[in-house]
């Protein structure tokens, strides 16, 4: 067994490690998140320069890695510095969703940085449920006409296009649909970057896949973004971790560093423990990526629910180890944990993933 | 025993319930139920109809102009205003400064300051926190020299609630370094328009700015807004914490709280089915739901032991550690309950010609926010961990 790193993630992380300790200013991040398109385009540049996209495909479809691992190391080291330009959002999640239907120039782009496609999947009653989809697709020429509502788009504004389930005669299908075939009303979110609601009427959308095979599709998009968030939210406890530890050093009251206090010393354990516990269910998942093992639903369903529940605790402990301090915007803290619990409320929350593995395991 | 209220107490309850369908304004009653942010203007309008019915200063004695209710009245007219979506009474001066002056102030200072913070000439806020002074606040160091007839001020508070509204704090202030730190502490009324103060707003996680810095240079305050001795304001500010405890578990609130979440997981749908109904969530609502019941018992529990002439206890603790933390679950399911639309930020959304997004159920546009605001229930007003503190000590005498 061996639970270290190859060479060449090693040397990937050390590379975005250094990126963003020297020009990614958290306060600069923190701006951006308040206006769209909610993120700074040059660091989205910078990164893929870097090739921190590339890192996320494999080498068959223009990039470098493409495997569980090499996704878990980049998201955890974009999560260490709550960078939120949306590589997520609109490289890993299109781009797995290209790279399954050929669509090989578009991934090309993807993979540049270039271009930039968002996923638009849930819909305002589905509650995290993605085969939950009232949108429709007509046959109309060589294409489709669609016509619905798919709520919370992250970072669409700016896209060229989205990719967008919606049902045909023959079930839930994907599209690829032009940015200006779609109506969007932008907003920005709590944890600091913008969203959109999307609306179709009778757009314009070119079949990705197979007729009705979205749902695996979607699945195999959902998997890998959870490997992703997860390892994100794996990197923003470490920073967490790393900022209340100083803090119960150097913080006194009643003339002692806080840390002192046997109170908070053993919930500072409980959170210590749990975020190896993060560590371990991220490991997991991402090893289950590269496996077909019959098991790999439940898994990438446990460590989700793992870290929508360990998430919960680390935010909320860590805010209240730091006291007033902790509920302040100029304080860095309260932005990594605003990211961390809305991290629970995307790709499924820990209820959804904990029914979910309870169900795969009746299944089993 | 009897848990139940007297036919009088009934009587009572309906006699609040129905002024409050009748005085209490719609619109005011909508921004409490959202959670969305209320107004100078706001509070001040509600404080004042209530002035004018008799009740703003419901839990005041007579001879102050207080309506004499017990214990248990009380409770029930602040449940009554919880369950009505009354906005919330401003605490600082009415509930915390008052029972001091009453107590241990001049009756110059009770003439003066009672009747002004009842028509809203006076607003208050608290200074007593400082950077380095939290938890540890006998530690406190902003420093007031007697000159002659005056003292002059030199410090800083800070986490000064609606600081930037008030016309008067009232500080602890240290007058003498000599001794135990308690002992040098004095309490002091001071005019927020005086020259060398300077308020600067600190911005909370949600977006918000409710708390402040209070910066003191050279303040000079007239030596007869001292209240009582010199250096016994630890007493004084003492008698203060363990005075209120009527309404500190917020049974009212909560119970609305459940409420509005409870037909929020009747309309969200997950699988098909209402979320009420997914055992999971079922299953969270409950257990909050239980808590806050046994919670009410708790907190009757102790009205009626303080009715009795019961004396002051380590009650107040256990019910600021229940209230607060049923109170952060009620934000933490309401939050999970929206699923993704938690994660939209709208906070224009109850301003007038707003035409953004509506993302979010209406009414619950603020949900995030206000999680995330309520992080500060079990930090403010003394820790949950020093209330613990407090508990185990004065159960075990430890
Ligand atoms: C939103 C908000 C509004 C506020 N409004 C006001 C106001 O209007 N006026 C005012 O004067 N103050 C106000 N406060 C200040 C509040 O009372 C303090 O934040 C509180 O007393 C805690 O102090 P601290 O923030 O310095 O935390 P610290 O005292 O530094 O505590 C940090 C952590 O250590 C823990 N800790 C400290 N000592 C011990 C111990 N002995 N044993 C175990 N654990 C311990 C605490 O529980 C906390 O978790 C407000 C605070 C907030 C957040």
């Amino acid at each position: 067994m061996d639970f270290n790193h190859t060479e060449t993630r090693r040397m990937l992380a050390d590379t975005i490690e250094r990126y963003l300790r020297d020009k990614y200013p958290l306060a600069a991040r923190v701006e951006a998140g308040n206006n769209a398109p909610g993120f700074q385009q040059a660091h989205y540049d910078g990164l893929a320069e870097l090739g921190v996209i590339a890192a996320l495909f494999e080498e068959d479809h223009g990039g470098f890695g493409g495997e569980g691992f090499d996704i878990a190391v980049v998201f955890e080291e974009l999560g260490k510095r709550l960078v939120n330009e949306p590589v997520l959002d609109c490289a890993l999640v299109p781009g797995t969703i290209f790279a399954a239907t050929g669509q090989t120039d578009t991934l090309e782009e993807v993979i540049a940085g270039s271009a930039r496609y968002a996923l638009a999947a849930e819909e305002p009653q589905a509650l995290y449920d993605l085969s939950d989809v009232d949108t429709s697709a007509e046959p109309s020429g060589d294409v489709h006409a669609l016509t619905g509502t798919k709520t919370v788009v992250k970072y669409a504004s700016g896209c060229t296009g989205f990719i967008v389930s919606a049902r045909t005669a023959k079930g839930i299908s994907l599209f690829l649909v032009a940015a200006d075939a779609v109506n969007l009303r932008d907003y920005t979110t709590a944890d600091g970057g913008t969203a959109s609601e999307l609306t179709l009427k009778a757009a314009p959308g070119t079949l990705l896949g197979d007729d009705g095979a979205g749902g695996a599709l979607l699945q195999k998009a959902t998997d890998r973004a959870i490997v992703g968030i997860c390892a994100e939210a794996l990197g923003i406890m470490q920073t967490i971790r790393e900022m209340t530890i100083e803090y119960l050093q150097t913080r006194k009251q009643f003339g002692v560093p806080i840390g002192k206090f046997q109170a908070l010393q053993h919930r500072m354990a409980d959170v210590l423990l749990e975020i190896e516990q993060a560590r371990s269910a991220v490991i997991n998942a991402a090893n289950a990526l590269g496996s077909d093992a019959a098991d790999r639903a439940r898994i990438i369903a446990a460590t989700k629910y793992s870290i929508g529940r360990i998430g919960r605790m680390v935010a909320e402990e860590s805010i209240q180890m730091h006291g007033g301090i902790g509920m302040t915007w100029e304080y860095d803290l309260g932005h990594y944990a605003k990211r961390l619990i809305m991290i629970d409320h995307e790709w499924g929350d820990q209820d959804f993933h904990l029914a979910r593995f309870i169900d795969l395991g009746k299944a089993a | 025993m009897d848990l139940n209220f007297t036919q009088e107490e009934q009587a009572f309850r309906t006699e609040v319930r129905d002024w409050l369908a009748a005085n209490l304004p719609k619109d005011l009653a909508t921004i409490t139920r959202n959670d969305a942010p209320l107004s100078k203007k706001d509070m001040l309008r509600w404080q004042l109809i209530l002035h004018d019915k008799g009740w703003l200063t419901y839990d005041w004695p007579t001879e102050f102009g207080g309506t004499g209710w017990d214990v248990v009245k009380q409770f029930i007219f602040e449940d009554e205003m919880a369950r009505a979506c009354a906005p919330r009474l401003l605490p600082f001066g009415l509930k915390m400064l008052a029972p001091v002056l009453m107590k241990f102030g001049s009756k110059a200072q009770q003439d003066h300051y009672l009747p002004r913070m009842c028509d809203g000439t006076d607003w208050w806020c608290q200074g007593y926190s400082e950077p380095g002074a939290g938890s540890d606040l006998a530690s406190l160091k902003t420093a007031a020299v007697r000159d002659g007839d005056h003292y002059i001020v030199n410090g800083q508070k800070t986490w000064t609630t609606l600081g930037q509204h008030a016309d008067w704090i009232f500080c602890l202030v240290r007058t003498s370094t000599e001794g135990k730190r308690q002992e040098g502490i004095s309490f002091l009324l001071i005019d927020m328009k005086t020259p060398g103060i300077d308020v600067r707003p600190i911005r909370t996680i949600d977006g918000g700015h409710e708390v402040n810095e209070v910066f003191f240079s050279d303040v000079k305050v007239p030596a007869e807004n001292l209240v009582g001795e010199e250096n016994k304001g630890w007493t004084y500010a003492k008698y203060l914490l363990t005075h209120e405890r009527t309404n500190i578990a917020g049974v009212g609130k909560s119970n609305q709280e459940l409420n509005r979440l409870k037909s929020l997981a009747r309309n969200q749908k997950r699988g098909g089915k209402p979320l009420a109904e997914d055992p999971l969530f079922a299953a969270r609502m409950a257990r909050v739901e239980i808590a806050l019941m046994n919670m009410e018992v708790t907190n009757m529990r102790v009205l009626a032991d303080v009715a009795g002439g019961g004396a002051p206890g380590s009650e107040s603790s256990m019910l600021k550690i229940l209230g607060t933390e049923i109170e952060q679950e009620l934000t933490d399911l309401t939050r999970r309950a929206l699923g993704r639309s938690a994660q939209a930020l709208t906070p224009e959304v109850d301003e007038p010609g707003y035409n953004g997004p509506h993302v979010t159920p209406d009414g619950f546009q603020h949900a995030a926010e206000v999680y995330f605001n309520h992080r500060k229930t079990t930090i403010y007003g003394g820790s949950n961990e020093i209330q613990k503190n407090i508990i185990t000590k004065m159960i075990t005498g430890l």
